[in-house]
């Protein structure tokens, strides 16, 4: 089966972020695949490459880039939900003229009509959230 | 996407104010009418104080929520259902709603999840 993953909670912050990773990894290890991860609200989080948790705690960022490394998984990070968190790619970057960029390898930022291609072109979505 | 299109139903569970997630589950709801697909809402526990008349968020510096829902039906979006239970738990009734619901009990809200092929839970 053809999954999909909505990812609303902060990382750190949020039990469901853990189990959705656990959730992803499951999937993977089953057989099943993973179309998109849509990852929205303060599930943008994240995608912060400037993460720096201390030695004893997962790197949660280190560990989605890995699943999507091993599995061709797409990682999307809302564009609007992203820039008021100040989460953005060296385009947006640019374009708003900020300081500096944030987004972690990996992730791709982009609108929630991925979100709604994610719904219909995977036979399940499920989300993960407060 | 064009051509496929698959009935999503999103189910708004969140107090309108407080997170901004009932606002972004409505924001989901926008880009999937944009896309054309097939869409219903359902409000479900604490989600049914979205549709409360008379809202007033001046005093919290927030927009107002029931605002962005009466824009609903502007954009092709008009199947609304309610959680009855929930409406009568926090004593609501239809005459408190903004909109024109349909309300449903337990055993009708399984048969609409299962109904639709996607859920959108937020």
């Amino acid at each position: 089966m053809n999954f999909s993953l909505l990812v609303l909670g902060a990382p750190y912050s949020d039990q469901s972020v853990s189990t959705a990773l656990r959730f992803a990894e499951a999937v993977t290890a089953t057989g099943n695949s993973i179309y998109r991860i849509f990852f929205f609200h303060d599930g943008v989080n994240n995608g912060n490459a400037l993460i720096t948790p201390p030695q004893d705690e997962n790197n949660i960022p280190a560990q989605w880039q890995q699943l999507a490394q091993h599995h061709g998984i797409d990682l999307v990070i809302c564009i609007a939900s992203a820039l008021k968190r100040g989460v953005l790619d060296n385009v947006e970057a640019d374009r708003y003229e900020q300081s500096g960029d944030n987004l972690a390898d990996g992730f791709n930022i982009s609108g929630l009509g991925q979100l709604i291609d994610a719904s219909v072109y995977s036979d399940r979505l499920v989300t993960f959230g407060p | 996407m064009n051509n496929i299109r698959k009935s999503i139903l999103i189910v708004c569970r969140k107090s309108p104010y407080g997170t901004s997630l009932a606002r972004e589950a409505i924001d989901i709801a926008l880009a999937a009418a944009a896309f054309d697909q097939p869409l219903s809402l359902l409000f479900a526990g604490d989600g049914v104080y979205q549709l409360k008349k008379e809202q007033n968020s001046e005093a919290i510096a927030s927009k107002n929520h029931g605002k962005v829902l009466t824009a609903l039906p502007l954009y092709g979006i008009d199947t609304l259902y309610v959680e009855d239970s929930a409406l009568r738990l926090r004593g609501l009734a239809t005459e408190d709603l903004l909109l024109p619901v349909q309300t449903l009990d337990g055993d009708s809200i399984k048969d609409l999840m299962a109904s639709h092929q996607i859920l959108i839970n937020v």
